[in-house]
């Protein structure tokens, strides 16, 4: 059994719960206990970088859509600053998100010496 | 003036084709640039200080996000020291684990695993891709795109493609607004042709992940990867853009790859003197960094760039060869169609069709080849029953299966009405019955003149403004009726929870199992073991609907049964000096009636009569019941030819003009191309056979030899008809008069 990031079973996204008008948004998005899961399996299958992308992954299913849409927006080419870029890491690290906020800083050094900035 | 040899041979289509001097400076050579750097990496204290020759001061954005997450360190050593061609050996080898090569391709950097590839020969290459794919059972992908983003066409022709075995289907759309539209009515129609269909629609990398989130569509390819700083930036994006959209993906349960391939960095001027095959390797290292389960390459847009220099097909296999090293799912190219001639993509498809891939073909265009939208794939609607040939001449699995045309007719009915209802409910739009019908029939969009252009557009804005997702979408089609379909449309929802098709080379087969690389992983170790197909899908891909048995021959015979040859009795030799005896095998007019050139062989008798006629001659018809052998059955109707000429005549058609004195091998005329003898040179063989009969020595008519496959296309009739000429034959019975009945319409 799996859970939804709801809590409810995935085994309960039947039918029947849909004519009862029971499913929300939530009963479709996956758990971030369930891609911790799927990480450990792709390491066990030699994969660590899938494993890595799968806990950045866990850790983004706490974003709304708008703002993992705006976070990539603002990793595309001269789209950010160096502050801009360093504060929204700091802004996920405050709310968790440890493994992103690396990348964005990690983003952000590169992105100075490679003239990727805006 | 060329002379007419060069003429005819530079009016062939493979001369459309462009065709590259290689040059290194433009990035078009396939393998190994001057200036593709030599292997190399230095690690100290853990960190990566030197790659490929550049120190890391100088590492460009790929280099970095390569170095920082892409090499499994605890290998390095060993991977970068082994030697070039031993390492191809290991790759090849079927008793060296795939576990190991993959293992050490892990510590490889992108210079050193492209160079020992530049060794594999293309037979090596087939093996090693049978080798070290990551999925056992291969599997494809189609195209569903039509011109007029037309959902109603959309619908019905994903539909098809499901029926027809495709396990992933890619759309796109003309109007990018239309997008929505488009996911939507592809993923109804996948629903309703199978179960587990993955469904992606390829646009803009932020609207596509958009479409993602609101579970429009099941998966996800379109995300590039580049092998030049430049041209990724110019693609507008940068490794840690990549890295972060991998992630955001899998953050909805969203399978996804990336797409890369070789010549794309030439075609955009910016190789920087690189190799295609060097360059593509750095993209395949990236793919595996950012986490990407897989990668779609094999040139892809630029197939046709790689198609144009020495080596350059190989290299496009070689590709896909190194993403399976690199431990991902590999979709193998053979999408943009890269030559005008067929024997050229044919032969670019087939060693890794024959080696079988995750997905064969990222895009084997199921509609017809102007109705693409990526433009025409490699693969077309027109090319399903070759594809299908093609699997059961070699024992393959590529992916398809047979469908039926009435299965297809109804899938294709259903489907489209479902977009219909579902519009309706949605009060996304409405379509008039004239629509329908011709989406349903429809081989093309060419042949839905009612399809409105605004229709979907405003349909996609509908869906985006008050943003419906699939959720609403299944409600819709339970509410309509569809409950089987949006039964399906809620298991792949479900599939986002479990989480389990994020593994690399996820498919779902029809009952819903995952099929990746943790659950069917690839076990080929030599001959005997690997992915082989059931007895049941052995079956269908040997059943192709054009196969066709004695059994059916015979019935298809039966149907144009005539009685109008009747027998008269036994024959005896003649004596008139003018009568010509026209001698039938044993079948004729009692288990045959058609030739193979459609010609019934009565009318074939009626021709020959005639033409004996015409000089004179008089015709006498005798059934020679001992043998099948056209000579030995002409030579038994000669000896009782009061002329002692006669004219032989299988039931198949093939017909001879012969002399009692003659050898059974030697012959006067023989028509030996049966399905192309037509009624005049019937009558002609009639009227030779007379002047024979004369003493005379008539002009031979020509044997009409044409440049189509006569023997492909009638020789298993062939087999059967003479099966049932043998059938018919009875040695212990006399020859026997027959004659035709007067009156005949």
């Amino acid at each position: 059994m799996t859970r939804a990031r709801s809590g409810n079973d995935s085994a309960d996204l039947t039918l029947d719960a849909l004519r009862r008008g029971g499913l929300v948004a939530d009963d479709v998005r996956i758990h971030p206990d369930t891609l911790e899961h799927q990480a450990t399996v792709a390491e066990a299958h030699s994969n660590p970088q899938l494993a890595a992308n799968l806990r950045r992954a866990a850790e983004l299913t706490s974003l709304p859509d708008e703002e993992v849409l705006a976070i990539y927006e603002a990793l595309r080419p001269r789209r950010s600053t160096r502050g801009e870029l360093d504060a929204l890491a700091e802004s996920l690290e405050s709310r968790g998100l440890t493994i992103n906020a690396a990348l964005l800083r990690e983003a952000a050094a590169v992105y100075s010496r490679r003239g990727m900035l805006r | 003036m060329t002379i007419g040899r060069f003429r005819f041979m530079d009016a062939q289509r493979v001369n459309l084709d462009g065709f590259a001097v290689e040059d290194a400076e433009l990035g078009l050579v396939a393998f190994a640039s001057p200036h593709d750097p030599a292997p190399s990496l230095v690690v100290v204290d853990g960190r990566v200080v030197e790659m490929d020759g550049r120190s890391e001061t100088d590492f460009d954005v790929i280099d970095e996000f390569v170095a920082r997450h892409g090499l499994d360190l605890s290998v390095a050593d060993e991977a970068m020291a082994i030697d070039d061609i031993a390492y191809a050996r290991l790759v090849v080898d079927p008793n060296v684990p795939r576990s190991e090569v993959v293992g050490l391709a892990s510590g490889m950097t992108p210079a050193k695993l492209a160079r020992a590839l530049t060794h594999l020969r293309p037979a090596e290459l087939v093996l090693a891709m049978t080798k070290v794919r990551a999925r056992r059972t291969p599997s494809n992908q189609a195209h569903v795109t039509n011109r007029s983003d037309d959902p109603l066409l959309l619908a019905a022709d994903a539909a098809t493609a499901a029926a027809f075995g495709f396990r992933e289907i890619e759309t796109t759309v003309p109007v990018l607004g239309d997008a929505p539209s488009n996911a939507i009515a592809v993923s109804i129609g996948a629903a309703v042709g199978s179960p587990g269909v993955l469904v992606q629609c390829s646009v803009e990398e932020a609207l596509e992940l958009e479409m993602g989130m609101r579970g429009l569509v099941s998966y996800a390819e379109t995300v590039s990867l580049y092998g030049t700083e430049q041209i990724f930036v110019d693609g507008d994006d940068t490794p840690w853009s990549k890295a972060f959209l991998t992630s955001a993906y899998a953050s909805r349960g969203i399978k996804m790859r990336v797409t890369s391939g070789g010549g794309a960095e030439a075609l955009m001027g910016g190789a920087e003197g690189c190799s295609m095959f060097y360059l593509e390797a750095r993209c395949v290292s990236l793919a595996r960094a950012i986490g990407s389960q897989g990668v779609q390459n094999g040139g892809i847009d630029s197939a046709s760039v790689a198609g144009a220099v020495p080596g350059g097909v190989r290299s496009l296999m070689a590709e896909n060869l190194m993403v399976m090293l690199r431990n991902l799912e590999a979709c193998t190219g053979n999408d943009a169609l890269m030559s005008e001639s067929d024997v050229r993509r044919t032969s670019r498809t087939h060693p890794i069709f024959i080696a079988g891939s995750d997905f064969v073909c990222s895009g084997f265009g199921s509609i017809q080849r102007y109705d693409n939208m990526f433009g025409p794939s490699q693969w077309n609607s027109e090319d399903v029953d070759d594809w299908l040939a093609m699997q059961r001449d070699w024992g393959v699995d590529g992916g398809l299966r047979t469908a039926q045309e009435q299965d297809v007719a109804r899938l294709r009915r259903r489907a489209a009405e479902a977009v219909r209802d579902v519009y309706a409910y949605l009060g996304l739009g409405d379509f008039d019955e004239s629509w329908l019908e011709q989406a349903v029939d429809a081989a093309g969009s060419k042949d839905v003149p009612a399809a409105d252009l605004m229709t979907p557009l405003s349909a996609a804005r509908i869906i985006r403004d008050t943003g419906i997702s699939m959720l609403d979408v299944a409600t819709a089609l339970d509410a309509c009726g569809y409950d089987v379909e949006a039964e399906r449309l809620l298991l792949m929802l479900r599939a986002r929870i479990d989480g389990d098709y994020l593994q690399t080379a996820a498919i779902f087969t029809e009952e819903m199992q995952v099929l990746s690389l943790v659950t069917d992983p690839n076990d080929y170790a030599g001959p005997g073991t690997g992915y082989s197909p059931t007895v049941e899908r052995q079956r269908e891909i040997d059943a192709i609907r054009q196969q066709r048995s004695v059994a059916d021959l015979r019935a298809e015979q039966a149907d144009l049964r005539d009685d109008s040859l009747r027998l008269v009795g036994p024959a005896a030799s003649g004596n008139d000096p003018r009568e010509v005896t026209i001698g039938v095998s044993a079948a004729v007019g009692r288990a045959l009636w058609v030739s193979l050139s459609g010609l019934t062989v009565v009318d074939i008798l009626d021709e020959l009569l005639a033409g004996l006629e015409e000089e004179g001659a008089v015709g006498r018809i005798v059934r020679v019941n001992d043998s099948v052998d056209l000579g030995a059955i002409g030579l038994t109707a000669a000896r009782l030819s009061g002329s002692g000429i006669a004219i032989g005549l299988q039931a198949k058609g093939t017909a001879l003009i012969t002399r009692r004195d003659l050898s059974p091998l030697a012959n006067l005329e023989l028509y030996s191309v049966a399905p192309t003898v037509t009624r005049e040179l019937y009558r002609q063989l009639g009227v030779n056979a007379a002047r024979h009969a004369k003493g005379a020595t008539p002009e031979p008519t020509r044997n009409p030899y044409s440049e189509q496959a006569i023997e492909a296309r009638y020789h298993t009739k062939v087999v059967s008809l003479v099966a049932i000429e043998r059938s018919c034959v009875d040695p212990s019975l006399a020859p026997e008069d027959l004659a035709l009945a007067e009156a005949r319409s």
